[in-house]
């Protein structure tokens, strides 16, 4: 491939870094350009997207083996496209509502974009590297984005200084698995991976990148950052973060892991399984106890990272799919699910609180009936995508004989049925207290906001009932 | 028409769903309308399934009005729906209890009339679903999806204490229904494992199952029988049941008694018994035993009820135990009385909640001793009630006591359970519930009237009277010539007899 194939194979990412550029320059010669900010964001996204179907079909790698091209990462640029998208339609009316209405909200969305889609597609560690750095520092300043409030800026502080912690670790692991292997290249590792069965150095450095992607997708015990950032930070970037970025990191995650090093070995595979049945069980337990429904799903997106790493734990090609497809269905049952939080958000932090969801269902129908899907997907009720993808977890962890860690999964499931139907129950089941009824709730729904939640919320159904639809590209996926 | 001839299934499990779709969008302030949809899309799927029953060939072995289309292919998952004789019973008892159900309470629910209309439909989507489902991811579906209106139902148009009873039914369904979900995957991978692919498909896997190891057998066997022991609810599995009863709207008592509980039995016979039949028959005494205790002690805790409704409510957990053993009998007898037990409870309870309900409208209490000498200020509804209760306790001439009958014939001589005692024990059921729906009904009907409020009762209006006559006639029609019913299920139960009997004889030649 000579140098343009190359620029072409990543057109997705050079689309979004572009745009990313294009509105940090257009920020300094405007005024007011938030409005364009985000119509240039939502176009390039759109673009990005198209272009990473259009490359699907390419198969290859471009800069000397460096990023995957088409299949996989084709696949990753979509859904993260997918959620950058959503999570952009999302943040107008919320940043106008907390009076933070800046460009630099959309630049920071697109260069984590940017970042995320590096990181799912890289096929050398550096790549994978690069990609999580240009997403983790982006997306620390988004989470201190609302500067003016406290929790948020306690929120970037923390995930700064947490992140810089775990990007250390996967530095390190790196460094190791270099210095035994002499390559960063994942698919030269891939084909000697026999020679390095002994070496305790390489092993060395994949317990360390285990931690790294850990931190990444916050699962126990590497999460302690998850819930205040998550709770801190703007609203529809919660979703941004806990949803989208966290299927990057399984992007990755699974490109390093499963591809990379075949699944890595027996003690590896049970320190996942060992590290997904206390994510599972810890974020759902915890779950159950929180009244801020932001740290509620802040909790359950721990539970949920637990879930999509019986797929890791299980190495086998229905784990791989079963991760891929969860990846999805996730970023659109979180970030619809944060997307109603954020519309039902009222300034100063305000309305996050259980008992403000009572009798929503009521006062707003379509709403609640969005709000009841996002919550039983994130269950795993059928006919919901939550319910496929925890189908296809479970069953990769029953056919890598690890049966006992399918039925972690479904009583962890069990604890979760509690606190999301809970939300449901506040809004359907328990009567309205009588100062809302006497004081009508006026905030209006803005088109773009309701239009994101509501193509959640039929993507949810859809691939749902379909999920060939999905799955039919992970036949092939280099 | 011969498009729906050739999916004509698909048609009684999805025009319930299109009827939701369509009601959706009419303005929620017309109720009646939105009623009167509802009856008619509910009441269409009855006569599709009508043609269905009568079209029925039983002399054919297998399922019949098959449909399949492949659907996660990878995993050899699809939608397959199809029936034999004994999901055909139910079936069509469930296209029948939905409209009969909504026109009985036409006017007790006055509240979010659009929603409860349309989760009824849905509901009814999933409870034909889960009766037609011939693949265990597509079966596994529908018993999910089914929990959710439910919910729904009972939490929002319940009593006081409905969102307690709401939660306590969908977390104790959902225990036993996650366990089923890893034993289906476990099924399917060990139909890959012997040389096979991953398969949903239950024809496949009734040749795959009953080869895998016993051990294997027993855990996936007791994964399964669970959650439909949760359903039933067999004892100790019952106390959900009460609350779920009691807080419900009366149609959707109505409908939790006369379709839901049959899932759990339905199950049993479906997939636990068929699937793991050297599981079954270790676990067979006990379970015999679970459903002896749970006859006696439900009819024994109906008694003490002050609560007309919670009587009811307990009673149920006797009728079905007596399902239970009859299908733990695995007699030809014991199985085809526990079907038509099934049916028979479907139509006796589900009529007892809507007389329930009824009263309930006028009154405003459940309590039995706020009544007294209703016969008479209502003649027709003491009456109706008479009747009904006669059936419930199994008067021969009535429904009731076919089922029980058969029953207790079946598990008689049943070789499986191996004693008459099981039989012997149940038979006092039959005596209690004569003891509590008789005291309750004098206590209700007869003495004097003693409160104010009881002289001015209205009796049963018309639309009541229609829809508890429809109920009538098939409880008189099971009571005099249940062979319309049983002759269509014969074959399809002593298949599964006969197939036991099988594996039982080859057990014990393993054992020599």
């Amino acid at each position: 491939m000579n140098f343009y194939t190359d620029l072409f194979g990543i057109l997705p990412v050079l689309i979004v870094s572009s745009a990313g550029l294009i509105v940090i320059i257009l920020e300094a010669l405007l005024k007011r350009g938030e409005t364009i900010s985000y119509f240039l964001s939502i176009i390039s996204l759109i673009l990005a997207g198209l272009s990473a179907v259009y490359i699907y079909p390419m198969y290859s790698t471009a800069f000397n083996g460096m990023v995957a091209v088409g299949g996989y990462a084709s696949f990753f640029n979509f859904i993260i496209c997918v959620g950058a998208l959503l999570t952009i339609l999302l943040s107008k009316d919320y940043l106008e509502k907390r009076n933070i209405n800046y460009g630099e909200f959309y630049i920071l969305v697109l260069f984590a974009t940017a970042g995320m889609m590096f990181l799912a597609s890289g096929v050398d560690l550096i790549i994978t590297f690069l990609g999580i750095e240009l997403m983790s520092i982006s997306l620390y300043v988004l989470a201190a984005f609302a500067r003016t409030d406290p929790k948020s800026n306690e929120a970037g502080l923390k995930y700064l200084l947490l992140g810089a912690f775990a990007t250390g670790f996967l530095l390190f692991g790196i460094a190791f698995i270099y210095g035994s292997t002499t390559t960063t290249n994942l698919k030269i590792i891939s084909a000697n991976f026999q020679n390095y069965q002994n070496d305790f150095l390489f092993w060395l450095g994949v317990g360390l990148l285990l931690v790294g992607f850990s931190f990444k997708v916050a699962a126990v015990p590497f999460h302690m950052w998850a819930p205040d950032v998550y709770e801190g930070a703007p609203t529809p970037a919660s979703g941004f973060m806990s949803a989208v970025a966290k299927s990057a990191a399984f992007g990755a995650f699974v490109l390093v892991f499963i591809f990379g090093f075949h699944g890595t070995n027996e003690q590896v595979r049970n320190a996942i399984a060992v590290i997904s049945v206390l994510s599972m069980g810890l974020g759902n337990i915890i779950a159950i106890s929180q009244t801020n429904v932001k740290r509620m799903l802040a909790y359950s997106s721990i539970a949920h990272a637990g879930y999509i790493l019986i797929g890791l734990a299980s190495a086998n090609e229905l784990g791989k799919q079963g991760v891929l497809y969860y990846s999805l269905a996730y970023i659109l049952m979180q970030v619809g699910a944060f997307g109603v939080v954020s519309i039902v958000e009222k300034e100063e932090n305000k309305a996050l609180n259980i008992n403000d969801y009572t009798g929503l269902g009521h006062r707003k129908p379509l709403i609640g009936v969005l709000m009841s899907i996002f919550m039983f997907a994130l269950t795993g009720f059928p006919p919901f995508a939550g319910f496929v993808g925890k189908y296809y977890l479970f069953a990769s962890a029953v056919q890598a004989k690890m049966t006992w860690l399918a039925v972690a999964g479904v009583l962890a499931t069990l604890i979760s049925v509690y606190y999301y139907l809970n939300v449901v129950i506040h809004m359907y089941l328990k009567e309205q207290p009588a100062e809302v009824l006497n004081n009508p709730d006026e905030t209006k729904i803005s088109i773009s906001g309701a239009l994101a939640v509501l193509i959640s919320a039929i993507g949810v159904f859809i691939i749902g009932i379909l999920p060939t639809m999905v799955t039919r590209y992970f036949e092939k996926l280099f | 028409m011969e498009l729906l001839q050739k999916h004509i299934l698909t048609a009684i499990i999805f025009l319930p769903f299109v009827g939701a779709l369509v009601i959706s969008l009419i303005n929620s302030e017309r109720k009646n309308l939105i009623k009167f949809l509802g009856l008619l899309f509910s009441t269409l799927t009855f006569i599709i399934s009508v043609y269905v029953f009568i079209k029925y060939d039983p002399a054919k072995t297998g399922f019949q009005f098959v449909e399949k289309y492949p659907w996660i292919q990878s995993l050899d998952i699809s939608y397959k729906v199809g029936i034999d004789g004994i999901s055909l019973l139910l079936l069509v008892l469930t296209t029948f209890l939905t409209p009969v159900g909504l026109l009985a309470t036409w006017s007790s629910v006055d509240k979010r009339v659009k929603g409860y209309v349309i989760m009824f439909l849905l509901l009814e989507t999933g409870m034909n679903g889960v009766f037609c489902a011939l693949d265990t991811f597509l079966f596994y579906i529908f018993w999910e999806t089914m929990l959710i209106p439910m919910y729904f139902i009972i939490g929002i148009w319940g009593g006081e204490n409905r969102i307690y009873a709401a939660v306590k039914f969908v977390i104790y369904t959902m225990v036993g229904s996650l366990l089923m979900l890893v034993a289906i995957i476990a099924l399917g991978n060990f139909a890959s494992q012997m040389g096979g692919q991953f398969t949903g498909d239950l024809e496949k896997l009734y040749e795959v199952a009953p080869k895998v190891s016993l051990n294997a057998q027993i855990l996936m066997f007791l994964a399964f029988t669970l959650s439909f022991a949760i359903k039933v609810p067999l004892f100790p599995f019952h106390t959900w049941l009460p609350d779920a009863h009691v807080e419900a709207p009366t149609a959707g008592s109505v409908i939790l008694a006369g379709v839901l509980l049959k899932m759990g039995t339905y199950g049993i016979l479906r997939f636990s018994i068929p699937l793991f039949p050297e599981a079954t028959f270790i676990f067979l005494p006990y379970i015999a035993v679970l459903a002896v205790v749970g006859i006696i002690y439900g009819a024994l805790v109906s008694f003490v009820q002050p609560d007309l409704k919670k009587l009811v409510a307990y009673s149920s957990v006797s009728h079905l135990g007596f399902v239970v053993l009859g299908l733990m009998g695995l007699t030809i007898e014991s199985v085809q009385g526990g079907l038509i037990q099934m049916v028979n409870h479907g139509l006796s309870t589900g009529a007892l909640f809507m007389l329930v309900g009824m009263i309930y409208d006028r009154r405003h209490t459940r309590m039995i001793e706020e009544f007294g000498g209703l016969a008479r200020v209502t003649p027709v509804y003491a009456t109706f009630f008479m009747i009904v209760a006669l059936s419930s306790l199994g008067l021969p001439g009535l429904n009731g006591f076919v089922g029980e009958f058969l029953i207790l014939l079946g598990s008689f001589k049943s070789k499986f359970l191996g004693t008459t005692a099981f039989a012997i024990f149940a038979a006092t059921g039959v005596i209690l519930a004569a003891v509590y729906l008789l005291t309750a009904y004098q206590r209700i009907f007869f003495g004097k009237l003693t409160k104010t409020e009881n002289q001015s009762i209205k009796d049963l209006n018309l639309r009541e009277i229609v829809s508890l006559a429809l109920v009538l006639i098939f409880i008189v029609w099971i009571g005099i010539y249940p062979n319309t019913f049983l002759k269509k299920s014969e074959p399809s139960v002593k298949k599964v007899v006969e197939q036991m009997e099988k594996y039982r004889s080859g057990v014990f030649r393993a054992q020599r």
